[in-house]
């Protein structure tokens, strides 16, 4: 190969949002050299479109607010099959996280006593979620961006050189994760953008963090970048995937015009005071409260209306419910002809807070209604509707350590998997990306100094078929990838969205075997230099096998849960809550489904929750064993 | 409701290139960056252009339209006439990569000569105390999203590429800025302003403000701020301190 260039590094980051530049920065901090891979300019990741807030219990805004309650939220908003150990570590550890940041610079609104200020979001009990207006991802991303160049600039002061220990390199995709011959990470395989000409990574550890899959679907609140590329070559470098049936749709997209339709419209408009209606002026969400969350929602718009002053004494809008059940309220009444004229439901603002006030606390989305839609949310209604915006499922991983299963692989971020079980609560994506970045950072380092200088070795083999497959498209051959695209989108969003029927899911399975098949003879015009048909072609084949994970555990799971909704399977069944869905490859490159027990919850975690709560979601012998256990604990602390 | 729209579009590299035209379909509530997809998916599939959020989030689809600095993604179909002809050219400020896409790896490498936040050394995490006030005017400036459309309108480099090493443009001295304006940053930063920024060589024309798409008032309240404190200093190095310290115990 003469046209290969050749990089050395202790760790490879692939990702340059939260969850990768955290994990950069750890790393560089103890001590390694290394490399973050990004496929469009650094800074401009899928974190800087995250905007409501970054959940964290530091009780600025209610004192009562500690790790337990947030912990609580957490497995209640993912229906207690979040792997509880991740849970625990990121309501622990966020805090610490986000204070963090503000030394490396980031400015968070304030309180009136100069603490960060925090905001109501759905599911969180007491106001949590740190912010900037309705622009915390740029916070956060520009934040970490900023510190990445701050250890650049210790490096420039020491060695002369600001690249010599942390190097970011934007516009370079990565397509092969390689193995050394005793199945350990040797390194990372790629193409930058701009030329075309492929590069080639050696190091030891590799840590994913490419964020999520929802360029799959038709109507999707992600961008470009989400083409499921960490899921795959995880998959392909022997790693699990668990839980890919559990996908979020946001319950307020924006639906019109149509090429805006899916864009996202931020939960703070609720949590600030918007309120959601139908066709009818009706709002229509005090029928969707669900039994387990009966006593925990308000019943009547006036206690509701009374809660934004007096959370203590009144109870929570429904508005406010996990995003999975709002999706689903939307949905239904939409689907019985009580929807607005573009096919969603209205949001309003406008009657509910003085104009200058939604300016200020919502400034992006009046400034995105205004220039896209025409829309001046200060005087009117919002249209809105469910859209595809995070994917619960993700690469197994062990959840102090974020290690796979494959030696010198590392996952955080929303690549991951199993932190926020079937529902992920608003922001607790954006502290999970530190809490976890943070920790893989810890974790390669800790395995990279268990090496020692038995570094696994790149296999040459790897790299001709890495080039081959990665020039393949290039043949004359007649599939267009953007047609083969948009047909996956509107399948996936038709038959394994937001509701799911076995037929539906079968016939989807059916239509990505076709695909699967088309996508062979995809061929592309013109050169290697920054072609997006090409690119296109290479993501497809990840988007492929990440689609096909999906149906597989959609199908397989027969209860509904979280962000997976079966409609010949309404009802959440206890017995599914112990089962994970784990999908691998097989030697020939199939993907093969198994079930695998969700890991136990620690019987001090069982009992932050009232047992008549865990009787919801519990097994009678998962019952019967914490009712043993608290009267083991209980004696056990009256003879000490 | 839909129409056929005529377009020229840049397509070329390094070497030179051309205005190519085309006639594409467009409908109602579509943005430009819709149309550019459009023309990728159905006449030129290797239509090189950048773009990421596709809600005027991330800075990425910068280009000329009509000569105007403009992002794609926020300029809608509905502010021309079916009649007009749309132009679409590249960045001119940066060097062309191919099509619409340009190199601007000037913008990183002047953001890292600026200094670092320099927090105080004794203040643990956590501890950070500042009134929304205080820092109300540095978060203006951190609305930015790096679109790079004010350092391309910017004359100083746009129309003399021989400044491009001694001045930094209006997003990176509203960097400046937004640091000496932040509560607990301690460094001084006046002299580097002047001294390696150039900040002196801009002669507030606004240009930079006019196409900001977050409608950051990068020259009232970054530029001429920052350059009446770089005055104050020259004189009286002691009312900098001042206000630091005043600052911070507020
Ligand atoms: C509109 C919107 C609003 C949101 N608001 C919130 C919120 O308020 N609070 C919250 O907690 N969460 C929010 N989320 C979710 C949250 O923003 C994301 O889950 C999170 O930012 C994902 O971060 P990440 O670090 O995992 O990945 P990303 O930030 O998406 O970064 C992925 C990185 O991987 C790179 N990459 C991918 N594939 C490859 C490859 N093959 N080679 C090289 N590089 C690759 C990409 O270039 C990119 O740099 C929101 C999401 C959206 C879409
Ligand atoms: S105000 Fe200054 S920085 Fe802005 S465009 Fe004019 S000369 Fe350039
Ligand atoms: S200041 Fe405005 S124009 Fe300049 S880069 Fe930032 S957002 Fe773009
Ligand atoms: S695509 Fe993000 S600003 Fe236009």
């Amino acid at each position: 190969m003469t046209d290969l260039e050749r990089h050395e590094y202790d760790v490879i980051v692939i990702g340059a949002g939260g969850a990768g530049l955290r994990a950069a920065i750890e790393a560089r901090e103890q001590g390694l050299r290394t490399a973050v891979i990004c496929k469009s300019l650094f800074g401009k990741a899928h974190t800087v479109m995250a905007e409501g807030g970054i959940a964290a219990s530091m009780g600025n805004a209610n004192a009562k607010d500690n790790w337990q309650t947030h912990f609580r939220d957490t497995m209640r908003g993912g229906k207690f099959l979040n792997n509880p150990r991740m849970a625990e570590l990121h309501a622990k550890e966020a805090p610490m996280r986000v204070w963090e940041l503000e030394t490396y610079g980031a400015l968070f609104d304030r309180t009136p006593d100069g603490k960060i200020s925090q905001r109501n979001f759905g599911g969180h009990e007491y106001p949590r979620l740190a912010h900037v207006g309705d622009r915390t991802g740029l916070e956060l991303i520009r934040t970490l961006q900023q510190k990445i160049v701050s250890l650049q600039q210790d490096d420039h002061r020491e060695t002369g050189d600001y690249e010599s220990r942390l190097r970011v390199f934007a516009e370079l995709t990565v397509t092969d994760i390689l193995k050394g011959d005793d199945g350990a990470v040797s390194g990372a395989f790629g193409y930058w953008r701009e030329t075309g000409g492929f590069v080639l990574f050696s190091a030891p550890a590799v840590i994913l963090a490419t964020g999520g899959i929802g360029k799959s679907f038709k109507v999707t609140s992600n961008s470009w970048e989400y083409t499921g590329d960490g899921h795959a070559l995880a998959l392909r470098a022997g790693a699990s995937l668990i839980n890919m049936e559990f996908i979020q749709f946001h319950p307020t997209g924006m639906v019109w015009p149509p090429s805006v339709k899916g864009i996202l419209v931020t939960e703070s408009v609720r949590g600030d005071g918007g309120v959601l209606r139908n066709s009818e002026d009706k709002r229509f969400m005090f029928d969707y409260v669900p039994d387990v969350f009966r006593g925990q929602y308000a019943d009547t718009e006036e206690e509701a209306d009374r809660w934004y002053k007096d959370p203590e004494n009144n109870k929570r809008p429904p508005e406010l419910l996990p995003r999975d059940e709002v999706a689903r309220a939307i949905n239904s009444e939409v689907k019985e002809g009580r929807g607005s004229p573009h096919g969603g439901v209205f949001l309003d603002v406008s009657t509910r807070l003085p104009a200058e006030e939604i300016t200020r606390r919502l400034p992006s989305m009046h400034h995105q209604f205004k220039e896209l839609a025409d829309v001046d949310i200060t005087a009117e209604p919002m249209e809105v509707g469910p859209t595809c915006h995070y994917v619960m499922g993700g690469v197994e991983v062990d959840a102090d350590t974020a290690a796979t299963s494959v030696p010198g692989l590392y996952a955080a971020g929303e690549v991951a998997g199993g932190m926020h079980g079937s529902n992920r609560l608003g922001g607790n994506s954006l502290s999970d990306l530190l809490v976890f970045g943070r920790r893989a950072g810890v974790g390669a380092a800790e395995y990279i100094a268990a090496l020692g200088d038995s570094r696994p070795a790149i296999r040459d083999v790897d790299i001709d078929r890495s080039t081959e497959t990665a020039l393949a498209p290039f043949r004359d051959a007649s599939e267009n990838p953007y047609t083969l695209h948009s047909e996956l989108q509107q399948k996936m969003n038709d038959l394994v969205g937001i509701i799911r029927r076995e037929e539906e899911v079968r016939e989807a399975l059916e239509m990505l075997d076709g695909l699967d098949e088309r996508a062979e003879s995809v061929g592309v015009e013109g050169n290697r230099p920054f072609n997006p048909g090409w690119h296109l072609a290479l993501d497809l084949r990840n988007m492929l096998a990440v689609c096909r994970c999906v149906a597989l555990a959609a199908l397989e799971r027969t209860e509904s849960r979280g962000g997976h909704t079966r409609e010949d399977f309404p009802g959440m069944d206890p017995q599914w809550r112990g089962v994970n869905l784990i999908c691998t490859l097989d030697d020939t490159g199939t993907v093969q489904l198994k079930r695998q027990p969700v890991p136990e919850i620690r019987q001090d975690l069982l009992e932050l929750f009232e047992r008549t709560e865990l009787s919801k979601y519990l097994t009678e012998p998962e019952l019967s064993r914490l009712d043993a256990g608290s009267a083991e604990s209980a004696q056990g602390s009256e003879q000490s | 409701m839909s129409y056929d729209a005529k377009f020229k579009v840049w397509r070329g590299d390094a070497d030179g290139g051309t205005l190519e035209d085309y006639t594409v379909e467009v409908n109602e509530g579509e943005v430009v960056l819709d149309i550019i997809h459009r023309l990728q998916a159905t006449q030129t599939p290797d239509l090189a252009v950048r773009w990421n959020c596709k809600a005027g989030k991330c800075g990425s689809c910068s280009a000329e339209i009509n000569g105007k600095p403009r992002l794609l993604c926020m300029t809608r179909m509905s502010t021309f006439t079916e009649e007009q002809t749309i132009t679409v050219t590249p960045l001119r400020t940066f060097p062309v990569m191919r099509d619409l896409v340009t190199d601007v790896s000037f913008n990183y490498q002047k953001a890292r000569e600026v200094q670092a936040f320099s927090p105080p050394a004794d203040l643990q995490p956590g501890e950070y105390r500042m009134q929304q006030v205080d820092v109300e005017r540095s978060q203006e400036f951190r609305k930015c999203i790096e679109c790079f459309l004010c350092q391309d309108v910017c004359h100083v480099v746009r129309d003399h590429e021989d400044n491009k090493p001694a001045f930094a443009g209006p997003r990176f001295l509203m960097r400046v800025a937004e640091l000496d304006m932040h509560p607990l940053d301690t460094a001084d930063r006046r002299p580097a302003a002047r001294e390696e920024h150039g900040l002196g060589m801009c002669n507030i024309t606004k240009c930079c403000t006019e196409v900001c798409p977050e409608h950051i008032k990068i020259t009232d309240n970054a530029l001429i701020p920052l350059k009446e404190r770089v005055v104050d200093r020259h004189y009286d190095p002691v009312v900098w301190l001042g206000n630091k310290i005043r600052r911070r115990g507020a």
